[in-house]
């Protein structure tokens, strides 16, 4: 193979003025890309402070194979445990009463200042490495090749429960209803699939704990508070590989905030009152 | 047509019908009883599956598989291990064990027979599941793999059972061949099923499917030697020379089985010890709620006693035989039945520490279960009793059976026939060729 003659020393250099916009343009685009793919990962795996149930890896942002991608981030500090998300949910997707899709898990403090309860909601993660689909025998559930859905076909289901113990968040019930594993499926059928861009449970949400939206977007609510460095978020479950979709993070921070509102992080002075 | 039959029952050695006219009294109670708890079994299950299992069943979201899939796993452990047992004889060619083919195929069909009328009433849409299993194929999932496989098996055993009863030693052993190689592949397949769930630290790992496969030869050389011994009580005149000698070689390696599969749960005690999820488990089996189950069944009565009594059988005591491996079998059953539940115990959240999932999660047979898994268990139970009588004690050495121009083989004991012009010793080499 031949290599062209190129001596660089005599290269006359041409300057920035004649790269066209749309040069820059792509080039610009090319750097955002690798440094986002390389930042969102270690953003996360920085910023881990859960110890043992919530040590976050880079892997489950490293990219989003999925357009949109739905996903759900839960600022846990902000649920009050009014249930009103589990009601909606119950009543959109008709779920009947031995079986739930979401519910709020309770989790109490000794010794603590500031709390003694905690709140976390819990769903099914819409796994990007899904053990339930690989265990399925039949296909009856699987990932939505366009959103990533972990859905369900419920005329494939024959009811062998292995998927609902290859989940590791119980995100499974058998419908007696439907004649099939039931699960969460972002309210695709009821919701999303006519137009709606939000879930049931987070537009029920009175206080904005569930964010629901799609992580390929600069632009959405849920990137950007994937994509920040002053909060930890973390996922549940890490050890298992899972990928999993749903986000968590304390979520009371003025910092956050402020991303939201589109402004550039400003200190608060504690001692001043505003 | 009815000449036909006859002359086939007749060359196969068969009894039919007749035999069971001729039995006492008690033994056609005895089948009865089996045969009224089958249907009751199937009369409560049915009824179980109109009303919805989920309003029956003891099993919720979070413990989805209960006695009843234990109850499975039992009967195709236990023909799994019936078929490597007799594998060892007819397709290996270990002369000590032929005697114990034919009855050994027989009732590892009838064992996983019994296991799919269990299942059965265990999956929601077993309908389905024929077609989708076909048309909508997960190559990915352990699921798929063990009830193809052992779909393929039970194919393969039936048509080994065919060769045998047809005196054809190369397809049998051909046949037996596939058969050990399936059944050992979908087996291994069920351990992976529990092992490939990584969500569930007690089963996660390469342990269950090894386990499961040492565990099955176990309960198989267990099972034929009780059903053997249970056939000698029914008529003493199947025990003969070759079957004694047959019986000291399966309860030398049940011996040898039983001591591997205590290392096993030794080692599963020690290495559970140091996780902490897996502890929570392994102490409750030690001293929790489960100690019962594990202490009492799975250890005494299904290794340590059996292991003592078979050593102290010395092979040739078959009333000792039958106690020791009646009591192993029911150790055997909670020996699954503590694989199954106890796996399922603690929730997915236990390490969050959220107070949902603090407590371990109970698991309570309902009447439903119990009658499910018993109507598999009392078809086992029903074919096995109607066999003994009906397909002559699984015999291959009765003069009176043996039909004109066939002799019994000094080899294998078998019937064999002798073609136009052919010595004894031509149509043994004939026979016993491999293909």
């Amino acid at each position: 193979m031949k290599f062209p003659d190129i001596n660089l020393n005599t290269l006359k250099n041409e300057g920035t003025e004649s790269v066209t916009i749309k040069e820059r343009r792509n080039f610009l685009k090319m750097g955002l890309a690798i440094t986002g793919v390389y930042a969102g990962g270690k953003i996360l795996s920085l910023s881990s402070t859960f110890g043992v149930a919530y040590a976050s890896g880079s892997d489950f942002v490293e990219k989003y194979p999925y357009n949109p991608h739905y996903s759900m981030v839960i600022r846990q500090s902000l649920c009050i445990d009014c249930e009103k998300c589990v009601d909606a949910c119950n009543k959109t997707n008709h779920v009947p009463e031995y079986g739930y899709r979401t519910r709020i898990l309770t989790r109490k403090y000794q010794d603590q200042l500031d709390k003694k309860v905690e709140f976390i909601p819990v769903l099914c993660n819409h796994c990007n490495d899904a053990p339930c689909v690989r265990a399925c025998p039949t296909r009856a559930t699987y990932k939505d090749p366009v959103t990533g859905i972990v859905r369900m076909e419920s005329k494939k289901c024959i009811g062998c429960k292995t998927c609902m113990l290859a989940c590791p968040y119980d995100a499974r019930y058998f419908s007696a209803e439907r004649h099939a594993i039931d699960k969460c499926d972002f309210c695709w059928e009821e919701r999303l699939s006519k137009g709606e861009t939000q879930t049931g449970c987070s537009s029920a949400c009175p206080t904005g704990a569930r964010t629901f939206g799609n992580l390929t977007d600069p632009e959405n609510i849920v990137f950007k508070l994937v994509h920040q460095l002053e909060e930890s978020v973390w996922v549940l479950r890490p050890e298992d590989g899972t990928k999993p979709n749903i986000f968590y993070m304390k979520g009371n921070m003025v910092s956050v905030d402020n991303i939201l509102k589109g402004q550039k992080f400003t200190y608060t002075d504690p001692a001043k009152k505003s | 047509m009815i000449g036909s039959m006859v002359n086939i029952s007749k060359k196969w050695g068969f009894h039919g019908v007749d035999a069971l006219k001729k039995s006492s009294p008690g033994y056609l109670m005895l089948m009865g009883s089996f045969a009224l708890l089958a249907l009751a079994g199937v009369a409560v299950g049915l009824h179980g599956m109109i009303t919805g299992y989920h309003n029956v069943y003891g099993v919720s979201r979070e413990v989805s598989w209960g006695i009843l899939i234990s109850a499975y796993v039992f009967c195709v452990v236990t023909s799994t291990g019936l078929c490597i047992i007799s594998s060892i004889g007819h397709v290996f060619g270990g002369e000590a064990f032929m005697p114990i083919a034919k009855r050994a195929v027989f009732m590892s069909i009838i064992f996983m027979l019994g296991g799919f009328c269990i299942i059965f009433f265990d999956i929601e849409n077993p309908f389905r599941m024929a077609i989708y299993n076909v048309f909508s194929p997960n190559l990915s999932s352990n699921m798929w793999w063990m009830g193809t496989l052992y779909g393929a098996y039970l194919v393969f055993m039936v048509i080994e059972y065919y060769f045998l009863l047809e005196q054809n030693h190369s397809l049998s052993r051909l046949m037996g061949f596939f058969g050990l190689v399936v059944g050992i592949a979908a087996h291994s397949n069920l351990g992976a099923v529990f092992g490939m769930l990584h969500g569930r630290p007690f089963w996660y790992g390469p342990y269950l499917p090894i386990y499961f496969i040492f565990s099955a030869a176990m309960s198989g050389g267990c099972a034929i030697m009780f059903v053997t011994t249970l056939a000698w009580k029914i008529n003493p005149e199947i025990m003969n020379q070759r079957m004694e000698r047959a019986m000291k070689a399966i309860c030398q390696v049940t011996i040898f089985l039983i001591s591997t599969i205590i290392f096993f749960t030794i080692w599963k005690i020690v290495t559970g010890m140091v996780s902490h999820d897996k502890s929570i488990v392994i102490m409750s089996m030690v001293t929790g709620d489960y100690a019962i189950n594990f202490w009492c069944f799975e250890v005494f009565l299904g290794m340590v006693l059996p292991l003592y009594l078979l050593i102290r059988s010395r092979g040739n005591n078959f009333n000792m035989i039958m106690w020791a491996t009646g009591l192993m079998m029911i150790g055997i059953f909670f020996m699954r039945y503590d694989i199954v539940v106890p796996g399922q115990m603690v929730s997915v959240y236990h390490s969050m520490g959220v107070e949902e999932a603090i407590e371990l999660i109970k698991y309570t047979p309902s009447f439903h279960e119990i009658m499910a898994a018993l109507f598999g268990l009392s078809v086992i139970c029903f074919a096995y009793f109607a066999g003994e009588k009906m397909l002559n004690g699984h015999q291959l050495e009765k003069h009176e059976i043996v039909p004109e121009g066939g002799y019994i083989c000094p080899g294998c004991g078998a019937i064999h026939f002798m073609e136009e012009g052919e010595t004894e010793e031509e149509a043994m080499k004939r026979h016993h060729k491999i293909w």
